[in-house]
């Protein structure tokens, strides 16, 4: 068998059902994960963390910025 | 010691392009070998002036490297009034044949300045707004400086290089003929090695970043500087003929080729023109706003459906060609899909504003940022329905495509980029403000007037020679000549060069603003820390 059937053989079988199964689960992943809502709505703060400086390397509290 | 292998390194770069230039076949190789030399020894004396000296030991950790992010914005600013200027020309080329000027025949006629212009706006003015907006965010969205030192500058200086390389080398005429992948093999691999220092520092800063997750701006930015890297060597695979020449031949042939440049043309698009940039919508929309993302679940949706659609899109270019039907059929389903997760990071990025759309009657950022999404939200919709075979076949070879195209360039990445260079500037000068929130009024007007005027034009100018070179009398024989069609369009052409004159009018108001927020605007008041100049 050349190398394009027996890649394209691949290509519309497993490869489809890995990518497929991958993009589904990411669906679930982002939306049924127990807590996601809360970490998202924790993340989606982060540019407004950092403005003017980076995080210190050694405190563990974090600077507090508005 | 480093300094001493630079030193070393850089005068071998010189004296080897030097070599080049001498042995150069023809002009646009030697022009570039010269320009190379002189980028070499200018580093090479810089580099000199700073070694030897005592050993610096500033701890620069605790501040962001913002100097090249400075130089990144005033880059992007210069560069999108040159590329629009140059658009601006070629527009009034085509509506007044005359304007190719006779003395400058083969130098600055249509056919040389079309690809410095696309090249121009996408690659300089969007390329550098990617890289500096994209050093300023994973900045502060990963609380950490940026990894790697002073190669941010390399990527920076290294970038403008090959800008300036492409650009005398389409004007003497070197180009491989691949659309948006114009510039020859030499060019092509120096840009390889600046992307990958590029993808060094972005990647080496998220490596060190203070912040566990990763924000969702960071993963468009990511996902551009990887994919564009993987199109950028796929479609450039060529073998120079000589190593003293700018012509190489292509590896692919026939219809391989076009598909693997359509590969490439629409995902230097969906990644450049839009992941990079839909990277800027996630982190200056909310910050403009003062509100994080409407959704921040929808973000990650936005981002795996879009990376997973948008590479199959390409072979909608090649409807009826030699490339098999079931390919052209599957780039058609994908765009049609791909209109998806567009409309839904269209909805995320306005209802963002939710709760504060007044401020888009008092900020006038604000209001070019969602135009801009508007804009996104248009050309996504236009774009796939465009895809589609039987419109395909009225759309293709007519200025439809062009007006397609400028809607998504001037309108998404160009008032989107605006917003965020008018974000920008007063912070990374230290200034309280903008010198004048009215003259961003303008800076919007005449823009939007410009993108209408141009968008409306090439609308009706394209349906109109579609239709005119599709017509057929009675007995079977096709109407109107091709030259019928050239004359019809000669009003609409002027209506679109009008309109490029608004928008670029509007980019110059907008240098004009933010070169007087930085001289006159009030600085803002000294907190109690003392930041160290860097």
């Amino acid at each position: 068998m050349e190398s394009y059937s027996l890649l394209r053989e691949f290509a519309d079988s497993w490869m489809l059902l890995l990518l497929f199964v991958f993009f589904v689960a990411m669906f679930l992943w982002v939306f049924f994960r127990p807590g996601a809502t809360k970490t998202y709505n924790d993340v989606a703060n982060i540019p407004f963390r950092h403005e003017d400086k980076p995080t210190p390397a050694q405190t563990s509290s974090g600077e507090k910025e508005a | 010691m480093g300094n001493y292998i630079k030193l070393v390194v850089l005068g071998l770069v010189a004296l080897f392009a030097l070599i080049a230039a001498n042995f150069g076949r023809d002009l646009a190789y030697q022009v570039n070998a010269i320009t190379f030399a002189l980028a070499a020894i200018v580093t090479f004396v810089y580099t000199l002036r700073n070694t030897g000296g005592p050993a610096q030991t500033v701890d620069l950790s605790g501040e962001y490297m913002d100097g090249v992010v400075r130089a990144g914005v005033i880059a992007t600013a210069f560069w999108g009034v040159v590329g629009f200027l140059v658009g601006v020309t070629i527009a009034f080329q085509l509506a007044f044949p005359a304007l190719n000027f006779e003395w400058a025949q083969g130098y600055a006629n249509f056919g040389r300045l079309r690809p410095l212009h696309t090249s121009a706006v996408i690659f300089a003015f969007g390329g550098n707004a990617l890289i500096a907006t994209s050093f300023y965010v994973v900045q502060r969205t990963s609380a950490a400086r940026l990894w790697g030192g002073n190669l941010a500058w390399f990527v920076f200086w290294g970038f403008q290089l090959m800008i300036v390389l492409a650009a005398t080398g389409y004007l003497l005429g070197a180009t491989q003929s691949k659309e948006y992948a114009e510039p020859e093999w030499y060019v092509d691999h120096w840009l390889t090695i600046v992307w990958v220092a590029y993808l060094a520092v972005f990647v080496g800063t998220l490596v060190k970043r203070k912040e566990p997750h990763i924000y969702v701006a960071n993963w468009f930015y990511l996902s551009f500087i990887l994919t564009v890297a993987m199109l950028h060597l796929v479609n450039n695979l060529s073998i120079p003929v000589s190593i003293y020449g700018s012509k190489s031949v292509q590896v692919f042939s026939g219809v391989q080729d076009a598909m693997t440049q359509w590969w490439y043309g629409h995902n230097a698009v969906g990644f450049f023109l839009t992941a990079g940039f839909l990277g800027m919508m996630y982190y200056f929309v909310p910050k403009q706003a003062e509100r994080p993302v409407f959704s921040y679940k929808l973000s990650i949706i936005h981002f795996w459906a879009l990376i997973f659609l948008y590479i199959w899109a390409g072979p909608h270019h090649l409807h009826y060609t030699a490339l098999p039907d079931w390919a052209s059929t599957l780039g058609m389903v994908f765009s049609i899909v791909l209109w998806m997760p567009s409309w839904g990071g269209m909805i995320n990025g306005l209802m963002t504003l939710s709760g504060a759309w007044d401020k888009l009657r008092t900020d006038p950022i604000i209001r070019m940022m969602v135009i801009s999404v508007g804009f996104y939200g248009m050309s996504t919709f236009e774009g796939p329905m465009m895809s589609i075979r039987a419109v395909n076949s009225l759309s293709h070879y007519t200025d439809w495509t062009i007006g397609h195209v400028h809607s998504g360039a001037l309108g998404w990445n160009g008032m989107i980029t605006f917003g965020a260079l008018y974000f920008l500037v007063p912070k990374l000068w230290n200034k309280e403000r903008l010198y004048s929130l009215s003259l961003v009024s303008w800076h919007f007007w005449l823009a939007t007037i410009g993108i209408i005027l141009y968008a409306a034009s090439m609308w009706v100018t394209g349906i109109m020679e579609g239709l005119m070179w599709r017509e057929v009398d009675a007995n079977g024989f096709l109407v109107n000549s091709f030259a019928d069609t050239v004359s019809a369009k000669f009003p609409m052409y002027v209506v679109r060069g009008l309109g490029g004159v608004l928008f670029l009018a509007g980019a110059i108001i907008m240098c004009y603003n933010l070169w007087m927020t930085v001289k006159r605007s009030p600085a803002v008041e000294a907190t109690n820390h003392v930041v160290p100049a860097e």
